[in-house]
């Protein structure tokens, strides 16, 4: 069944990201709290007008019940409290959450905020290895894959189904690295080449250093409200036409298959939600933490044929002015990945975009745009259709 | 850790030589990792029995950084997803080759080996080409 009574009934109101990359004087829980508050005023509200709050827990500074101690922290009484973890997927699933909390009356006005400190809170290897729990612990931690690792079996099946080369991979990197010189807030802002990415030295074959997202602190928030009392409010509401999730296993040792995750499912259930297809998509934000991530995407949400996407991107699609730019902040290969909130500044950019606020990097034609989070190791998807209109 | 009995036969397998895995008696589906009921129909009813220890390689990696200190003296190994001869697929490491003696769909054999921390765990091998 198709839920369309979500689409049109909310939107966002207030964004707002936190100093990103290394921001070593600041803990997970500071990080929290200053995004919250920033989007709430940019919304231009009062914390008293909050009346529900989503987080999620951070790596650094784990919290047993995250949702109430940022609640407390922040001195708001909620009716509407939790703290949730599905990974980087978390963050688009919990606004589906939201929105149907808002249209059946939960809460009025909620703010989801998402922050960790991996870097700076964190030893390297204590990050690494808290990250690479999401492997099974009775039968494939114990073979000891990092992240990259897990990623590399899904790059390398793709490649050897369909033939897409490292140069294709790479070609994500430097399409998302043209985007970041143009933000003043990203990680990392010098250009690079295919040779760059292909030069850099392999973490588990076929994904070089750069074709991994970077390791940072940094936290983002945003306010959803209904779109009735979004007019009231100072900026251009930014409207959820449609959202859909999909789960197809946790380990990846248990998917169905390497090469079509279930960001096909929730693709498809977001598009019939908005009643849109991908020729309406002006640009996308697509989960980034290894650049076969981004591929697999493209094809499953349907941007080209599966097996086509190798092609898709050295067409040039994913730069300012191709086809279909993606990750226009940066991504969290090169602006930045605080871990689980990684791809709620992919959501904050897509806010900013659609209110025409970005600045020199602004996409003239920006109306509408599909934004696309994914956790685990491509197991849990959810797929987000946002308008400056309602559809 | 796991105080699980299926958990733990799987593991005695192990330190006998043996990977076991469960076959529904109901509709014959072989799973990996065990559990308790079959994923495929929810029958309870399920017997172990001893793999052939043949495979193919679905995917594979080259593990560059060791994850912990256990790893450090292991890197660079090849990590895999192996395609078990019965039907069910499992992470593994195949040893004794470089990484250029693997590919997809290359056939592995099964052994068991100390990887890491912990004893006898499931590996594989490259079953050398036929000439």
């Amino acid at each position: 069944m198709v839920m369309s009574g979500l689409r049109n009934s909310v939107a966002f109101v207030g964004s707002a990201d936190t100093e990103v990359g290394v921001v070593p004087g600041l803990s997970a829980t500071e990080l929290c709290v200053q995004a919250a508050l920033s989007a709430i005023h940019d919304a231009g509200l009062d914390k008293s007008q909050v009346d529900g709050l989503i987080t999620c827990n951070a790596m650094a500074q784990p919290i047993m019940y995250h949702a109430e101690a940022m609640a407390e922290y922040l001195q708001i009484f909620p009716r509407y409290c939790m703290s949730v973890n599905t990974g980087g997927g978390t963050t688009f699933s919990i606004i589906h959450h939201a929105a149907a909390a808002i249209v059946t009356g939960m809460a009025d006005t909620i703010v989801i905020s998402m922050a960790d400190s991996l870097r700076s809170g964190m030893t390297r290897e204590q990050a690494a290895k808290t990250q690479s729990s999401t492997g099974h612990p009775l039968y494939e931690q114990i073979y000891g894959l990092p992240v990259p690792a897990y990623y590399a079996l899904i790059a390398q099946a793709h490649m050897a189904e369909f033939g897409t080369r490292e140069e294709h991979y790479a070609e994500i990197a430097v399409a998302t690295r043209e985007h970041a010189v143009n933000n003043p807030a990203a990680q990392k802002r010098d250009r690079i080449s295919i040779d760059d990415v292909l030069s850099s030295r392999l973490i588990a074959d076929p994904l070089h250093l750069l074709d991994c997202s970077l390791v940072s602190d940094g936290g983002a928030a945003v306010v959803l409200t209904s779109a009735e009392r979004a007019k009231d409010l100072p900026n251009d509401p930014v409207y959820l036409l449609g959202v859909g999730e999909g789960h197809s296993h946790e380990h990846i040792s248990q998917a169905r298959t390497l090469t079509t995750s279930a960001a096909k499912e929730s693709g498809q259930r977001a598009f019939a939600m908005a009643g849109l297809t991908v020729n309406d998509i002006d640009f996308a934000q697509l989960y980034d933490c290894f650049t076969p991530t981004v591929l697999i995407e493209l094809e499953d949400l349907g941007f080209c044929a599966k097996g086509e996407g190798g092609a898709y991107v050295a067409s040039g699609a994913l730069r300012s002015g191709g086809a279909l730019p993606v990750n226009t902040h940066g991504g969290m290969l090169s602006h930045c990945h605080s871990g689980n909130p990684g791809s709620m500044f992919a959501l904050t950019e897509t806010i900013q975009q659609l209110r025409h606020a970005t600045g020199p990097r602004q996409l003239d034609t920006a109306q509408t745009a599909l934004v696309h989070a994914q956790g685990g190791i491509m197991s849990s998807h959810t797929t987000m259709i946002l308008g400056r209109e309602p559809c | 850790m796991s105080n699980s009995a299926i958990d733990a036969h799987f593991r005695d397998g192990c330190e006998q030589g043996q990977l076991r895995l469960q076959r529904c008696t109901a509709c014959e589906y072989v799973q990996f990792y065990p559990r308790v009921a079959c994923s495929a129909c929810g029958s309870d009813q399920l017997k172990w029995f001893v793999a052939s220890g043949q495979g193919k390689i679905a995917s594979y990696t080259v593990v560059r950084l060791p994850i912990s200190q256990q790893f450090a003296d292991l890197v660079p190994y090849v990590a895999a997803l192996v395609d078990l001869q019965e039907g069910p697929r499992m992470m593994s490491v195949i040893v004794d080759s470089s990484p250029d003696q693997v590919c997809v769909g290359q056939a592995v054999r099964l052994a068991f080996r100390q990887w890491g921390s912990a004893e006898q765990q499931p590996i594989f091998t490259v079953v050398a080409p036929q000439n």
